[in-house]
């Protein structure tokens, strides 16, 4: 009962009403006793316990209609509120697959990166350690302010991307409100600029911009995850809720690229533009019996893994891209053209006499008066006026259709991206010289991988395969000539690197080589300039052969090394063919010249050293290398 | 009386099966967070994994193998005269 007496003074003194209540039950009780102070009995203790408990009831009402409200009416709305609040849905970053060469070595690797990212409005909301934060970034405090500023309305900003985890790290370890990092994946590629341009590269993204990057890109690209988190304001996960999508790695490539032959073909012709002083060059290297591309390189290159530093015209597959006149490498395909036809024999004669013909207002010319030559003659010598009169014992149509056959003037199906496709018009286009300049290879235009296709199909026993760059899948392949007659044409070409043919460079100890090589002068403004493209394309072994290779020398510098294919492209394609030879384990096809080279070797130290070593000696030093040889 | 127990078997079959419910959500967040720290494992293994590749990817790149041959090993292509050929 002390309690009410306790409170009254304060309330009376507050609230009128009560007071006037009061006022009025004094007077009702004052009116008997007088004066009297009011008695403890007239204190109406039901009527005020019912006003506290009823606005106690009124109250925890309203905490009852507000938690109706909140949890059942508005549920839908709060929580929603809630999840977008903490709740998030994030990515579950996958890594790209690896491309690998055809024995597995690894060619382009991701490896994981982090990202720092931020929440501008939580960080905005710390000012103060926004100094802190431009420091641990390295970055400028105005640019990144500026930056915040810029995006002040939205939830996410990269920082910076792509550092070392270890960095990363350490920002993070700066506990700043709103900033986060991710993981990310960056290429790596460990070979460098050997195989830039087969490769590409990717963006920053990890999507593939060039090259078979680009062309896999869906291969290659995994699907990233997802995964529901709630976080707290920092940005860290408290928890993992649920898994909402499992990441797809990328899947792994094989390519049919052979590392090492690759790199040989790299030093080689980067050796041989240095020192013919020209300008480009290009190589590529074909299994002959499926197409597969065994090595693809072209100078000038770049460095694959800081692709922003190199010019563009670096990033350029000139062996797929670029168009060259293909120049005497095209007599093979003319002389095949003519013995298909039956308008020639391998025994016809050709009277090259005066060197030159005419055509139309021009003349064909070869560089010497070859006289009388038969058809292997007009191969080994390259005379251009014997390959003129073959092609003009042809029609139009005929040559033409053949030569479409080797797949000039189409793609030739490699999927490579940016492919070209040549320039090789119909004969209804042709003017009156086309004819008789295309016999020699001027007039239409073609890439290297082209050549290296055709020349394929002529060591493949005539059956023209697609090139491919993936292990173990192979293109359309379609026979281009009869078996007979390719070898006919194979048996021509090899005298080109015997003695007295054009490229005698390109010969290789132990093996037969049918090459031919190619000399086209550069087509500038109304003619022919006094620039060069030099050419060597073949095929080892003759026997069987296994690799097709064109070299391409573009502008090489006639003071230096000279400026004609047998010169400037032969060695290169001799070192490089040695090696692989050796690389692959292809037998020699011809050990008479080996031997044969090995007494001579023998009997020249025998004459330095002054006397006789017993032959027995020899024999037993012998067994290590010779079985390395044999291989 | 028969509707009591039936209501009672009812109430307790529901109650049990609330209890279950509470219990598979948990033990499915268990779960979950196992395979994320599995995931993560897998993860870390293979990040190691690729990261050595790449490693001895450049260790072994054709240029540096070939220039220690010849500068630190001073090894040497063999010459013609080097090799000698068997006749079997």
């Amino acid at each position: 009962m002390k309690l009410p007496d306790f409170q009254l003074p304060g309330f009376t003194r507050r609230d009128p009403r009560e007071a006037a209540r009061r006022d009025a039950g004094r007077r009702d009780g004052a009116r008997p006793s007088g004066n009297r102070p009011r008695s403890r009995a007239s204190f109406n203790l039901r009527g005020r316990l019912l006003l506290v408990g009823g606005a106690l009831g009124l109250c925890s009402f309203a905490l009852l209609g507000r938690a109706l409200d909140l949890q059942v009416i508005e549920k839908e709305f709060y929580q929603q509120q809630g999840a977008a609040r903490f709740l998030r849905e994030i990515p579950i970053a996958t890594s790209r697959g690896m491309i690998t060469d055809r024995n597995g070595e690894p060619l382009a690797v991701s490896s994981p990166v982090e990202s720092i990212w931020a929440n501008p409005q939580e960080l905005l909301k710390s000012p103060a350690r926004l100094p802190q934060l431009a420091d641990a970034l390295g970055m400028d405090r105005d640019e990144l302010q500026r930056r915040l500023s810029q995006r002040a309305d939205k939830e996410f900003v990269y920082l910076k991307r792509r550092i070392n985890p270890d960095e990363a790290r350490r920002i993070l370890a700066l506990e700043i409100p709103g900033v986060a990092s991710q993981r990310e994946y960056r290429r790596f590629y460990p070979q460098g600029e050997a195989l830039a341009h087969v490769l590409g590269f990717t963006n920053v993204d990890d999507r593939g911009q060039e090259g078979l990057e680009l062309a896999f890109d869906d291969w290659l690209r995994g699907t990233p995850g997802a995964k529901r988190v709630i976080r707290d304001r920092r940005g860290r996960i408290v928890e993992n809720v649920d898994l909402v999508r499992a990441a797809q790695p990328g899947r792994d490539l094989a390519l049919s690229i052979d590392r090492r032959i690759q790199y040989l073909a790299h030093r080689e012709l980067r050796t041989a533009i240095t020192e013919t002083g020209a300008s480009s060059g290009s190589a590529v290297v074909l299994d002959v019996a499926t197409g597969e591309v065994l090595a693809m390189v072209n100078l000038p290159t770049f460095n694959p893994n800081s692709v922003g530093t190199s010019p563009r015209d670096a990033h350029r597959n000139r062996a797929i891209t670029d168009l060259f006149e293909p120049g005497s490498t095209m007599k093979p395909l003319t002389v095949a053209a003519g013995l298909e036809a039956g308008v020639i024999t391998p025994a016809s004669m050709f009277n090259t006499n005066p060197g030159w013909i005419p055509n139309g207002r021009y003349r064909t010319t070869d560089t010497h008066n070859y006289g009388v030559l038969d058809t292997t003659g007009v191969i080994r010598k390259s005379s251009n006026v014997g390959a003129a009169m073959i092609v003009h014992r042809l029609g139009d149509r005929q040559f033409y259709d053949f030569v479409r056959r080797f797949g000039y003037g189409e793609r030739t199906g490699s999927g490579f991206p940016g492919e070209s496709a040549g320039v090789f018009p119909a004969p209804d286009r042709w003017d009156g010289t086309s004819k008789q300049t295309m016999s020699y290879g001027y007039a239409l235009s073609v890439t290297p991988l082209q050549i290296a296709t055709a020349y394929a199909a002529l060591g493949n026993g005539g059956v023209l395969n697609a090139p491919s760059f993936i292990k173990g899948q192979h293109g359309a392949s379609h026979r281009a000539l009869d078996p007979g007659i390719a070898r006919e044409v194979l048996r021509m070409m090899q005298t080109v690197t015997e003695p007295g043919g054009t490229a005698t460079r390109a010969a290789i100890l132990g093996y037969h080589v049918a090459g031919k090589t190619g000399t086209s002068r550069k087509a500038s403004a109304g003619g022919y300039s006094r620039r060069y493209i030099g050419y060597f394309a073949g095929l080892v072994p003759v026997d069987k052969p296994r690799f097709s290779m064109v070299v391409v020398v573009n502008d090489p510098d006639p003071s230096r090394k000279g400026y004609t294919g047998g010169s400037v492209s032969a060695p290169t394609f001799r070192n490089v063919m040695e090696g692989a030879l050796r690389l692959m384990d292809v037998s020699p096809d011809n050990l008479d010249t080996w031997l044969a080279a090995q007494a001579e070797a023998e009997a020249k130290r025998l004459k330095a050293s002054g006397r006789g070593v017993p032959a027995r000696a020899t024999a037993a030093t012998a067994p290590a290398p010779a079985t390395r040889a044999l291989q | 009386m028969n509707r009591y127990v039936i209501l009672a078997v009812l109430l307790v079959a529901n109650v049990a099966t609330a209890l279950l419910i509470v219990r598979g959500r948990h033990e499915h967040r268990l779960a979950f967070i196992a395979l994320n720290r599995l995931d993560k494992a897998r993860d870390e293994l293979n990040i190691e994994f690729g990261r050595l590749q790449l490693e001895q990817a450049t260790w072994a790149e054709s240029n540096r193998v070939d220039q220690v041959a010849r500068a630190r090993l001073g090894m040497v292509f063999p010459r013609t005269e080097d090799i000698v050929v068997l006749r079997r």
